[in-house]
């Protein structure tokens, strides 16, 4: 067996997937739980050709590697609460500008500084709505290595194919617990490359135009394509336009590739759906003990079955719906105050028959904290 | 090339008010690149938010329009990544050193081969003449209506201590001085800064009652002095024009190529590098 096997952190396996797909610029600002990141991407990007820097702020980051992405490079940060938060005007001009680029959110404690070393899963709506204005977003999530690993190679490759900022969100515990990773050979996992124009030097190149399959073809900084990109509305050439005709397109451009595409981006585990009556929806760590709970109580008689999403936006409302038909309750279990609940509140036929079991003290959910939910609301153990 | 060929005719007519010093930039920077002879698909002009920044739009090279601010920040993506592009970037008083004024001691600081242009008309002039943190004190703008009690930044000084290895300031009024100094600082192999004192009539001027733009021309002529005269010594309360700094210094991105040069020899001698795998606080 030629495939490497290694042990490592969960920030490691990040690395490992961002450099399988193909990253060769890293700007960032530490900050924990994330700066191992920063660290191993110092180490590994210089010695195969790509390029590292520590900016001064996350703002700065974030920016740079937007303009290194203009160069046609894969791009990357990482950072955590905080640093994600200075992140959010730059990345709303991402999607505005439609510039391909990875943003890693390792979610620690918040609000503000929070609890800096321990884990939570509340940035999962600021991942969604932190920056201004209408828009569309991708964020993924994983709650093991070796998915996480994947996850941020999918991140890679959606970024490319839809010219689109990803988030990848992850807990701090799972960026910090150590487990087995096998990296998969070259070619084992698909890659997305950056799709450059065909359109030749001198020829009107229109940066803006999608093509019918509704990608839009690249032309690298320092090429023969010389066009302006900005963050103001613009037309098919980025030229800044107040055209109400112009504007109204770009908006649901941006709203539309993401968003009609919920069903394509959708990704999920689940464990003995079929006939469950008891579903419990989570994603990250939780999903883990979810997934404990749900072979235990299958031992002993009951119907539990879970669904871990690993796509978290744009939301699978169509997924969530279908799952939860025939379940008598829903638990969704997650680090936060029932950010993804009110999610599937919205999404499902009977709102009342959904809860919530959740920890927000930077503790690991255990099988028990949701063992108490269920007798809570069910009367009886798993 | 002759200068019409560094323009976007499609971008015109411009935004900027008349008798707006902006404009004149725009002018000495196109004869500037005509001069450099430099290919329009080697430069990369990246801008942020306001009246200066929207420079960028008109002209024929790679133009990347960005935040308010953050303009170095993305310039320093771009270069890191494509060393041998030309990267310029034209700010306004507040975008440089107001919302961007820790971007701007960053890049000075690192000696990137960037040339900054400085736009300098003391005032907001994109959001309606608001004071600027190089207005100084005394002076009338809309969020001091009784005059501003904030002290200036001096560019010159402030990029010199930053690291900054090219250093000029000059005015609107002194075009062949600004289109020498941007050749010069073009040229330059490391951060350049070139501060060009301007007029923004519509809000400066009016407020400040300092008459038209031809008045506040007249006024940059006549209180700014070449560096190292006469008139200088005689009266110090003048404002120097000249190149203050130009300086042979490592540039960032030589220092990186060395470095993987480094991290190679490293990797050859103890093979693959494993990771920094540490544990930290905060
Ligand atoms: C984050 C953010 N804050 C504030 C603004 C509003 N704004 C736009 S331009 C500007 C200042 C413009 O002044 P200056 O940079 O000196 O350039 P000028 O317009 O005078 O050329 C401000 C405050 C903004 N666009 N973004
Ligand atoms: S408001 Fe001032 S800075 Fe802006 S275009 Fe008019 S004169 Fe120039």
């Amino acid at each position: 067996m030629s495939e490497r096997t290694l042990f490592v952190h969960g920030n490691q396996a990040c690395v490992e997937g961002a450099l399988y797909a193909g990253v060769s610029f890293y700007a960032g600002y530490p900050i924990t739980p994330s700066s191992e990141i920063a660290e191993e991407m110092s180490v590994r990007l210089p010695a195969n050709g790509g390029r590292f820097i520590q900016m001064e702020d996350e703002i700065s980051s974030m920016c740079a590697i937007i303009g290194a992405s203009l160069t046609g490079r894969k791009v990357m940060t990482a950072t955590s609460g905080p640093g994600f938060s200075l992140m959010q005007e730059a990345l709303g001009y991402a999607i505005m500008a439609e510039i391909p680029c990875v943003i890693v959110n390792v979610m620690r404690g918040g609000p503000s500084t929070g609890l800096p070393t321990q884990g939570s899963q509340g940035d999962v709506n600021q991942a969604r709505w932190g920056t201004h204005g209408d828009h569309a977003i991708i964020a993924l999530t994983a709650s093991t290595h070796q998915a996480l690993f994947e996850a941020t190679v999918r991140a890679f490759n959606l970024a490319e194919t839809y010219r689109s900022p990803v988030i990848v969100l992850y807990d701090e515990l799972l960026a910090h617990m150590r487990e087995r990773l096998t990296l998969p050979e070259p070619g084992d996992l698909p890659l997305v490359e950056r799709l450059r124009t065909f359109v030749p030097g001198g020829v009107d190149y229109r940066p803006y135009l999608a093509r019918s399959d509704g990608r839009l073809p690249m032309s690298d900084f320092g090429g023969v394509h010389r066009y302006n990109v900005t963050g103001l509305y613009h037309d098919m050439w980025g030229f800044p336009s107040t055209d109400p005709v112009t504007v109204n397109d770009l908006l649901h451009h941006l709203h539309d590739k993401i968003v009609v595409r919920t069903g394509e981006l959708e990704s999920h585990r689940e464990y003995a759906l079929e006939d469950a009556d008891t579903v419990l929806i989570s994603y990250g760590t939780p999903a883990r003990s979810a997934m404990q709970v749900a072979r235990k109580g299958r031992d002993s008689g009951h119907r539990v079955g879970v669904l871990e999403l690993e796509t978290l936006w744009p939301f699978p409302g169509q997924l969530v719906r279908d799952v939860c038909e025939k379940a008598r309750i829903v638990i969704v279990v997650e680090m936060n105050m029932g950010q993804i609940r009110d999610q599937v509140r919205a999404a499902v036929r009977a709102p009342e028959r959904v809860f919530l079991a959740n920890r927000v003290d930077g503790e690991f959910i255990k099988p028990k904290d949701i063992g108490t939910v269920i007798r809570l609301v069910d009367g009886h153990g798993v | 090339m002759a200068i019409e060929n560094y323009i976007r005719k499609r971008f015109f007519p411009h935004i900027w008010c008349p008798g707006c010093g902006h404009g004149t930039v725009l002018n000495a920077l196109l004869r500037a690149l005509e001069q450099l002879g430099l290919s329009k698909n080697e430069i990369v002009m990246v801008s942020g938010i306001g009246c200066s920044a929207r420079i960028s739009g008109y002209v024929d090279v790679h133009t990347l329009h960005t935040l308010h601010g953050r303009a170095l920040a993305f310039a320093t993506g771009v270069k890191l990544s494509r060393p041998e592009l030309t990267i310029l970037v034209p700010m306004g008083d507040g975008d440089a050193l107001a919302i961007g004024g820790n971007h701007f001691l960053h890049a000075a600081r690192r000696n990137i081969d960037i040339t900054a242009i400085i736009l300098n008309n003391r005032i907001y002039g994109m959001t309606g003449g608001q004071f600027s943190p190089l207005s100084g004190c005394g002076i009338q703008a809309t969020t001091a209506p009784y005059s501003t009690i904030d002290h200036a930044f001096d560019v010159v000084e402030l990029s010199r201590a930053a690291g900054a290895s090219f250093v000029a300031r000059t005015t609107t009024f002194h075009v062949r001085e600004l289109e020498k100094m941007l050749v010069q600082a073009i040229r330059h192999r490391g951060f350049s800064v070139v501060e060009v004192l301007s007029q923004c009539p519509t809000h400066f001027g009016r407020r400040n009652k300092e008459g038209s733009a031809v008045d506040m021309l007249k006024k940059l002529q006549s209180k700014t002095v070449p560096l190292n005269s006469r008139k200088l010594e005689l009266d110090p309360s003048l404002v120097p024009r000249g190149v203050f700094v130009d300086q042979d210094k490592p540039e960032y991105c030589e220092l990186y190529d060395d470095m993987v040069a480094r991290s190679r020899v490293e990797v050859e001698e103890q093979g693959q590098p494993v990771g920094a795998d540490a544990r930290k606080e905060v």
